[in-house]
């Protein structure tokens, strides 16, 4: 009786397990099956075309995501590594450190929705409409949270003696963070960087009444400007097959993009981040 | 004699008090557990360079505050932009429905009149989220079970590969996913099926021949949810100790016994963490939801039928609200959100890094 059970239950782990696994192949076995078939090089270089004629392309969209994803990076990087250095070499064990680092945690949780509508308010508002700056600043504010928290994983991994060896030779405090602990993890913490971009690459909710979306070219920081994943939400939700063509097209572009980071950041963490490093 | 004044050197130091004179000496409540060795801070406390380190420090303690600001900005313009919804409705805002004056039909979400009710959001966030829990817990608990306990080597790692991939795909992939292939599917096959066996509970109603709703968006939250729930169960049952399990195998138990005494049993305060983070991301799950669950507010008892979460209501009506009343509503169920997901958060981070910080080094 109890090996049966034991038998039975191994059996309902093997079947959770195949059932978690069924839904992403079949997601991934859609995307390539219906976005390839509609994928080329039209797709890369021309603007979406009015309803009713087919063919046009996501060119802007990709563009602008482009330019989103920079600005968001410009707000996000520097402040996350800032953060995750303090917790990593000033604020070890201190009470502020640890509110910081449970405050991150927390944040990260935040819905994506409530960067938006925050951002809506801190910049579309006083600005009086919509802009591909006040996207930047929701995936940027968005970034850093992630950034900081592995940025502060990679530094703790550095060796004390590191620390140490610089010290004594009478490097300066800050030289020695960043063109030695820094550098060491550098590996490290470009790949959380690269996870973090991955994550934001794909949010369409914070982008909705931020960025807005546009139907041609752009790249005025202070208009209105196409993103990606935005563009695969309108035209997943509107009526005309051409569209869908193209949502899936759009969808499966972004997918590759983020397994490619996310590969290459497991890549990079499975070889040791710091390996040849000090 | 200067090198009389240099603190004994180690390399494993930290159990040692800072140097007299350092700048560390102002903290005195914490040295003990803080990880500065005797010579880094003897040798801060006096490089010639002192001015630009404290610059370096101060700059990186601004960075790291910037995220309390953060926090504290989207709280206040959340507040600010959601006064004038509070001023007008209050409480009843979360609660209460109006009767229509002329067909005595309770209504709750009436931009035209300039009522708003909060209520049928919240049911839909709730019913959506709990679904979503009921299908994705026991999974991500099999899986975990699994992995840890039962796969094979060589299968481990691209198992636990798949398991974050699915963490990483975008929100509106997964919706794009469901509009096209669940929602046919569950149309097609499941709610027939649904419909003719549990019909008469009242639960599924047959009245909503499109496949969306909160059905179609608890299946997607479901999916969506799996990777950060059985990741973090895994993590939890990884920190139980050894010992534990082969204490219970020594006992005869099967491997099942096993790991019902041996891990479940002392990773559950963990387990109840990440299904409460899980939770918390389910709350705030926007685009996937918006795009299935059929944004209908009115409030349904079928499971069948369309209705609108908390979130999928700001997504669909906020870049087009017809004034600033309605658009204050919308920045009330934000902060809302915000708050509630906030202390989900913080409650499920607590639980995990109880377990995960707490448990082995006090079990062993």
């Amino acid at each position: 009786m109890r090996t049966l059970t034991d038998h039975a239950v191994t059996g309902l782990a093997v079947l959770a397990t195949v059932l978690v696994v069924a839904p992403l192949v079949a997601i991934f076995v859609y995307l390539v099956y219906k976005g390839a078939s509609s994928l080329n090089l039209d797709f890369f270089t021309q603007i979406p075309k009015p309803v009713g004629e087919s063919g046009g392309g996501m060119a802007n969209a990709i563009g602008g995501s482009a330019m989103l994803l920079g600005l968001g990076s410009l707000i996000g990087v520097p402040i996350g590594i800032g953060g995750g250095i303090f917790l990593a070499e000033f604020g070890r064990g201190t009470k502020l450190a640890n509110a910081v680092r449970f405050t991150a945690d927390v944040l990260n949780g935040v819905p994506s929705i409530v960067m938006g509508i925050a951002a809506y308010s801190l910049v579309v508002v006083p600005q009086g409409h919509f802009s591909a700056f006040s996207g930047g600043v929701a995936l940027g504010i968005m970034m850093i949270p992630t950034i900081c928290r592995t940025t502060e994983e990679m530094l703790l991994m550095v060796p004390n003696a590191v620390r140490e060896a610089a010290l004594a030779l009478g490097v300066p405090n800050w030289r020695s963070v960043l063109a030695i602990t820094v550098k060491t993890a550098s590996p490290g913490i470009i790949t959380g960087c690269m996870l973090a971009f991955a994550r934001v690459a794909g949010e369409t909710a914070p982008l909705i009444f931020t960025a807005f979306g546009n139907a041609f070219w752009s790249s005025n920081l202070n208009q209105p400007i196409a993103a990606l994943p935005l563009q695969i939400y309108v035209y997943a939700i509107s009526p005309y097959e051409d569209w869908h063509r193209l949502a899936w097209a759009g969808a499966l572009v972004l997918i590759v993009l983020i397994v490619l980071a996310v590969s290459l950041v497991r890549y990079v963490t499975s070889r040791g981040v710091l390996k040849g490093a000090s | 004699m200067v090198i009389a004044q240099v603190p004994e050197i180690r390399i494993h130091q930290s159990q040692l008090l800072p140097a007299p004179g350092s700048p560390e000496e102002k903290r005195p409540a914490k040295a003990v557990s803080r990880e500065i060795s005797a010579i880094r801070a003897f040798l801060l406390s006096r490089g010639n360079s002192a001015m630009a380190d404290r610059g370096f420090h101060g700059l990186m303690v601004l960075c790291a505050l910037s995220i309390f600001g953060i926090v504290a900005l989207i709280a206040t313009e959340l507040v600010l932009r959601s006064k004038m919804a509070w001023g007008q409705f209050g409480l009843d805002f979360f609660y209460k429905a109006y009767l229509d004056t002329y067909t005595g039909q309770p209504m709750y979400w009436d931009p035209v009149n300039g009522h708003f009710s909060a209520l049928p959001f919240l049911y839909g966030t709730l019913v959506s989220s709990f679904l979503a829990l009921l299908m994705a817990v026991p999974l991500a608990i099999g899986i975990a079970v699994f992995l840890t306990e039962m796969c094979p080597r060589w299968l481990r790692a691209p198992l636990a590969f798949t398991t974050e991939l699915l963490a990483a795909i975008p929100s509106v992939i997964y919706g794009l996913w469901a509009v096209f292939v669940l929602v046919p599917l569950l149309r097609e096959h499941v709610n027939p099926w649904l419909i003719k066996g549990l019909g008469w509970t009242g639960f599924f109603g047959d009245d909503n021949p499109t496949g969306l709703g909160f059905l179609a968006a608890g299946v997607i939250l479901a999916i969506m949810i799996l990777p950060i729930v059985s990741s973090l169960t895994r993590e939890v049952m990884l920190a139980v100790p050894h010992s534990q399990r082969e204490a219970v195998l020594a006992l005869g138990a099967t491997r099942w016994e096993m790991i019902r005494m041996g891990v479940l049993r002392n990773a559950r305060i963990g387990i109840v963490g990440a299904v409460i983070l899980g939770l918390g991301r389910a709350l705030g799950e926007t685009m996937a939801v918006t795009m299935v669950i059929g944004n209908s507010s009115e409030i349904h008892r079928s499971l069948l039928a369309n209705g609108s979460t908390m979130a999928s209501v700001i997504a669909n009506q906020f870049a087009e609200a017809s004034g600033d009343l309605h658009l204050s509503a919308l920045m009330e169920i934000g902060l809302a959100l915000f708050i509630v997901t906030i202390i989900v958060n913080a409650f499920a981070r607590l639980l995990v890094w109880m377990v995960t910080r707490g448990a082995p080094s006090s079990t062993h």
